[in-house]
């Protein structure tokens, strides 16, 4: 407390005004800026809604049908916009119900601020309706919480929340506050937090650290650039683009780094993992300084550690220091937001093209392309492909499109074969691996985007985790274009079952519903495609549709996501079939 | 890599609910506290946590990594046992009857420069403080004859090398 209270001497005063805690809330919330939040109302918070009833014309609420589905919501809409999600729920089950996406959002970075109702001060503890510790359940998911129990802490710790949840490398914060702190009054003043004392959100570059990088960087023969969501999360793709032009350096894109780069930038290499794309992978093995930006080196991108990239020297960009060699041993971090550092470094780059060493892409990704690709995306059997679906829609949307997707198959064929020309594009569950993030990610993202076309790529099993905010699609008419590849099974697992585990398929194929006419009971504009010849012509319908729209795409049921890095292998091991 | 022993030591705000952030670092990594303290520091206002882990270097680095990241977390470090001063506390309980039963109890009480803290008739309270092997000794040395209860405390260390706290929070405050 003493700590905010330093930093406000020099803010001009501004007159209190005498009002209850949960008005109080949406003051805050309005004084962040904040226009849109998602949440869900039940007995601890209801004196915050009364107050959401009045301020409706300055502040929209969303009433999602499952308060995970909240904040997913607010997910996509902070992922697409840059801004802090809102998420809102009651005491007990509704605080509990977040914690999924709140995990979510703490492993993928996301800036979120959920704010949950509490029993009222005096039954903490009492085991009282409703009543859970929802501090204590958060704590490991949330990169700082709060109970609020007296009505004056109220303006200090919002301020507070939004500046943690948005600074530094974001995160979510939760806020749980009593029912007597709602109910009580205060001499309001707001006033914004721009300084935590004991959080030092982002790390001074050292000057030597970034002349040590471009040292390297310039004697490098092959040089190889991974970069992540960090560069998107510090708006720093215009330097990413510099400085990649200039040292002429292939660069791939982890799967939360997709969309930081223009997919078709020729250095642009493809995507870094388990499902990503032959090239990168296979000359992580080779190159001699590989240049990390704004990423961690996740299981899933890195395979085996004990033989990964142990030939090359290893620059990482980072924000984070506990990031720095805490899987893969670096010989330069350079610590610092990647704008600033990527900024920092770009006088002291000489100006190169590595021909040869690019063209070991090029020949890489033609027999990618020759073994994988083209029958991924221009198969001639029968059965209808994901691939071709996502290149129908980069087709019809122009590659303009932001791509939700949820997890599993149909997710790496998105962020495989989805292009992009703009940031802030591709919207899915990397770190958690969150199946049901799709759907109300998406909802959240075309509402922080109304714009720009927002289509969903969902798998059947997925969809059916939170196809309840079906009904925030139709109530609120929110135009969002939803693709259900439907191949009856839990295709990721199906997957690993026919490979690891000798075809034992263990609950992983699904009778399905009639998807078209459960979104025909939400009065959704909804097609169904099985035959090749149809799909162009519905993809394009759904494109240009005004209102929300549901296509369901039946595809092949066996079909596997090629190339792989099995679980435990090196990336050069990846198999191409 | 090789485990030992390792004080972390970690300067912070006062703050409810910081422990359980602390402690959740430990139980998602699967690595056992061997022991905690947590008092306030030198500085005011400014809490001081002594967790001990038997681990492999890397690990503690790693650890520290995770806790200086906490909001409220000023700064934390790590030390080996060559790199700190420290001490623990025990009480130990015996029945008073004893003192003049076992003349060896007298003997074990001037060897281990143990205090008296408490004498009555039923009972009388000893307190130790020293290096983990000395408490263990004395106690040992005391169990056959019966202790009526035992209880050891957290490490506490200061460390040879200086933790310049104060420095550190005039750099946030300037920034």
């Amino acid at each position: 407390m003493e700590t905010l209270k330093a930093q406000k001497k020099d803010s001009k005063k501004q007159k209190a005004i005498r009002i209850t805690g949960a008005e109080a809330i949406i003051h805050c919330l309005l004084a962040e800026g904040v226009d849109l939040i998602y949440g869900y109302p039940g007995g601890a918070i209801m004196p915050v809604y009364d107050e959401l009833y009045k301020f409706q014309d300055k502040l929209t609420h969303i009433l999602t049908r499952h308060e995970q589905g909240a904040t997913h919501a607010a997910q996509g809409y902070a992922r697409v916009t840059g801004r802090v999600g809102v998420a809102m729920a009651t005491s007990g089950p509704g605080a509990t119900n977040l914690v999924t996406g709140i995990a979510d959002a703490q492993i993928d970075s996301t800036p979120m601020v959920c704010i949950t109702g509490q029993v009222t001060r005096s039954l903490l503890g009492s085991d009282a309706f409703q009543e859970t510790d929802i501090v204590g359940i958060s704590t490991p998911v949330t990169k700082w919480n709060y109970q609020i129990t007296k009505v004056e802490e109220i303006p200090e710790i919002m301020a507070k929340a939004f500046y943690i949840a948005r600074s530094g490398r974001p995160g979510p914060v939760l806020v749980d506050i009593t029912k007597n702190a709602q109910f009580d009054e205060l001499d309001f003043v707001y006033e914004k937090c721009t300084a935590v004392r004991s959080y030092k959100p982002v790390p001074k570059p050292e000057p030597s650290s970034i002349e040590k990088a471009a040292e390297l960087i310039n004697s490098a023969k092959k040089p190889f650039i991974v970069f992540g969501q960090g560069v998107i999360l510090g708006e720093a793709e215009a330097e990413l683009k510099a400085l990649v032009e200039k040292a002429g350096i292939p660069a791939a894109w982890t799967i939360l780094g997709l969309s930081a780069m223009d997919t078709d930038h020729p250095l642009n290499v493809g995507m870094v993992g388990m499902h990503g794309n032959y090239a990168p992978n296979m000359l992580t093995n080779e190159c001699d300084v590989l240049i990390a930006i704004g990423m961690r080196f996740d299981d899933r991108v890195t395979g085996n550690l004990e033989t990964y990239a142990k030939q090359a020297k290893v620059i990482h960009f980072e924000i984070d220091p506990a990031e720095v060699n805490k899987n893969v041993k670096v010989d330069v971090a350079v610590l610092g937001n990647a704008k600033e550092t990527l900024n920092a470094i770009l006088p002291l780059l000489d100006k190169k093209e590595h021909k040869e060493w690019k063209a070991e892409f090029d020949k890489m990704h033609q027999i990618e392309y020759d073994t994988l690709i083209k029958n991924d995306i221009h198969p001639t059997k029968e059965g209808l492909t994901m691939g071709e679906v996502i290149e129908q829609i980069n087709v019809a949307s122009g590659q303009k499109a932001v791509i939700v997707s949820d997890v599993g198959q149909h997710q790496m064929i998105a962020c495989r074969y989805a292009k992009f020309k703009q940031s802030k594009s591709n919207i899915t569950s990397g770190g958690l691996g969150t199946m049901g993030f799709g759907l109300p990610a998406a909802i959240g993202a075309k509402m922080g985007a109304m714009d720009r076309e927002v289509v969903a790529i969902i798998g059947d099993g997925g969809y059916q985790m939170t196809i309840q905010e079906l009904g925030v699609i139709f109530q609120h008419n929110v135009p969002v274009k939803i693709v259900v590849l439907n191949n009856d099974h839990l295709g990721m697992v199906r997957q690993w079952q026919e490979l690891f585990f000798d075809r034992r398929y263990a609950s992983t194929v699904m009778t399905n519903p009639d998807f078209v006419k459960i979104a025909e009971g939400y009065h959704i504009k909804s097609r169904r495609v099985s035959e090749r010849g149809d799909l162009q012509e519905a993809v394009q319908e759904m494109m240009a549709s005004k209102d929300p729209y549901f296509l369901e795409v039946k595809v092949e049921k066996e079909d596997n996501v090629f190339p792989m890095i099995p679980s435990g292998a090196s990336v050069s091991d990846i198999r191409l079939k | 890599m090789e485990k030992q022993w390792y004080t972390i030591s970690v300067y912070s705000e006062n703050h409810v609910g910081l422990l359980n952030r602390i402690s959740g670092i430990f139980l998602k990594r699967h690595i056992n506290i061997e022991s905690l303290n947590v008092s306030k520091s030198e500085i005011e206002g400014v809490s001081k946590f002594t967790i001990v882990v038997f681990t492999t270097e890397d690990w503690t680095r790693k650890i520290v990594g995770q806790i200086e990241k906490q909001i409220e977390v000023i700064k934390a470090y790590y030390h080996t046992d060559d790199e700190t001063i420290y001490q623990e506390s025990a009480l130990f309980k015996i029945a008073s009857h004893l003192l003049f039963d076992e003349r060896q109890i007298q003997n074990i009480i001037k060897e281990s420069n143990a205090q008296i803290v408490t004498v009555n008739r039923e009972f009388f309270a000893l307190a130790k403080t020293g290096r983990r092997h000395e408490i263990d000794e004395m106690h040992d040395a005391l169990l056959p004859y019966g202790i009526m209860q035992f209880v050891r405390s957290g490490r506490i260390t200061v460390t040879k090398a200086a933790m310049p706290i104060s420095e550190i929070l005039q750099e946030f405050q300037e920034n």
